[in-house]
């Protein structure tokens, strides 16, 4: 037992030596972030299931999201992870400078990262690719203007052409010339065209199209609903080869669903926000949910780090640190390395989907 | 393996080179796992990509997080909460194919080609 009077005021009074703080102090962060690692899993778990159950809606879904913000962002937090691992290392040396500086410019990454996921956030708000009953339909503000007539005409401001050039879409454009083509028409020549338009299409695009058309003569509701069946089949077929879609899975289920189960086709009628239709996967809002849990829970992770960064930052300018004592600056690293190493498995968990 | 030759305070101060190095190598494995994407390799994409965030995990909990320099309890807590969450997702796994395969029509479409509806 060390007398109380040869402390120096950085060492708790029940500690005997700094050696045993830090020791302990390093011990009950490391506990926290396995706590956290614990949190974040109860999310990847979700994720897992949903995936290994669902290829197909993480396949469709995946490519409204930016990779390249993605990617940029991966970048900007790598970065800001660097900066903190020189922030902690300045302030061990006790320089107060840089140690500032460096801290400083860790924050200014998280603002940065934040930043662009704003722009990723308000992109997906605007174009209802939100969670549960918040999702819009996508498709449906192109392709179907017979199943989804009432609703279209309030989706105006998001011009398609502008739509499909912001995502990136596949398909989006010729869906759309399909669409036209259905529209004049009617009943089977209709789906003719629809075919036709798509055939001559961009071979990536071309079961996409074809299926939109199949849509487009099943919805007129000028055939009977075997018919009707029949051209969602067709639709599967021609979906089958798309190579962007790529998923092997996807069509091929798509396909073994419309084959052996011609019952489930009733629910484009049941399902009132038009999901359900086989070429898209349905639930697609769920994919949306767990992106955003998954990516809201990390941004607030991001928003508690800077806060806790903020925090040493005025410490370290007040001169509380110095060579003898900066386990706060450690600490608080510790936690944003925790962040940066989630996003590591977000980014291509979310954005990289092949 | 802390040394105090060249500070007073506690814990390992990590070389900038080592620093340097990380972020160079954290950079270059960030490109691949894009890169990856760019080809088609089936359902080996996904376990590329996970391998490479592993790597990348790895070098910033050893380097940026100082674990390589850590006392091994440190290296237990971080290894033991990996284990638990690999218990836990691996255990969830195992049955996913029981997820109410069944109960919404058209809710797992993927499963319900495993069970031959």
């Amino acid at each position: 037992m060390s007398d109380h009077s040869d402390h120096p005021s950085y060492l708790g009074h029940h500690y005997d030596t700094v050696e045993q703080q830090f020791d302990s102090g390093k011990l009950g962060m490391w506990l926290f972030l396995a706590t956290e690692i614990l949190l974040f899993a109860g999310l990847f778990c979700a994720y897992a299931i949903y995936r290994k159950n669902h290829p197909e809606v993480f396949i469709y879904a995946h490519q409204f999201l930016d990779k390249q913000l993605g990617g940029i962002n991966t970048l900007v937090l790598i970065t800001s992870s660097f900066t903190m691992a020189m922030a902690v290392r300045m302030a061990q040396l006790g320089k107060k400078q840089a140690t500032a500086g460096l801290l400083a410019l860790t924050l200014l990454g998280g603002v940065g990262f934040l930043g662009i996921k704003a722009v990723e956030y308000e992109h997906k708000w605007k174009h209802g690719l939100l969670w549960g009953t918040k999702y819009r339909d996508q498709d449906a503000e192109h392709a179907a203007p017979g199943e989804h007539g009432g609703e279209h005409g309030t989706d105006g401001e998001a011009a398609p052409g502008e739509h499909s050039l912001r995502l990136g879409l596949p398909g989006v454009e010729v869906a759309h010339a399909a669409e036209d083509a259905g529209h004049g028409a009617a009943g089977s020549e209709a789906a003719a065209d629809g075919e036709a338009g798509a055939g001559g299409a961009d071979h990536a695009a071309s079961g996409d199209a074809a299926a939109a058309g199949a849509e487009t003569h099943a919805a007129d509701g000028t055939m009977t609903e075997a018919a009707a069946t029949g051209a969602e089949g067709i639709g599967d077929e021609s979906l089958e080869p798309a190579p962007i879609i790529g998923g092997e899975a996807m069509p091929r289920s798509g396909l073994a669903h419309g084959a052996s189960q011609p019952q489930g086709m009733a629910a484009p009628a049941e399902a009132g926000e038009g999901h359900g239709t086989d070429h898209k996967p349905s639930n697609v809002h769920i994919f949306f949910g767990i992106y955003f849990l998954m990516t809201g829970l990390h941004g607030l992770h991001v928003i508690a780090g800077m806060g806790a960064i903020s925090w040493v930052l005025v410490r370290t300018l007040r001169g509380d640190f110095s060579a003898e004592y900066s386990t706060p600056v450690d600490l608080v690293g510790l936690y944003w390395h925790l962040v940066d190493l989630v996003w590591i498995y977000l980014f291509p968990l979310l954005y990289l989907i092949h | 393996m802390s040394d105090h030759a060249e500070h007073s305070g506690p814990g390992h101060i990590v070389s900038p080179m080592i620093l340097v190095g990380t972020l160079v190598a954290l950079l270059v494995l960030t490109f691949i796992t894009v890169a990856v994407t760019w080809v088609n390799l089936g359902e080996f994409n996904l376990w590329i990509a996970m391998i490479i965030a592993t790597i990348k995990a790895a070098l910033v909990v050893l380097f940026f997080m100082h674990l390589y320099w850590d006392k091994p309890i440190i290296g237990i807590v971080f290894v033991t909460s990996l284990l638990l969450v690999a218990l836990f997702i691996g255990l969830s796994m195992t049955d996913v194919d029981q997820v109410a395969p069944q109960r919404i029509p058209d809710y797992a479409p993927a499963v319900q080609q495993t069970t031959g509806s």
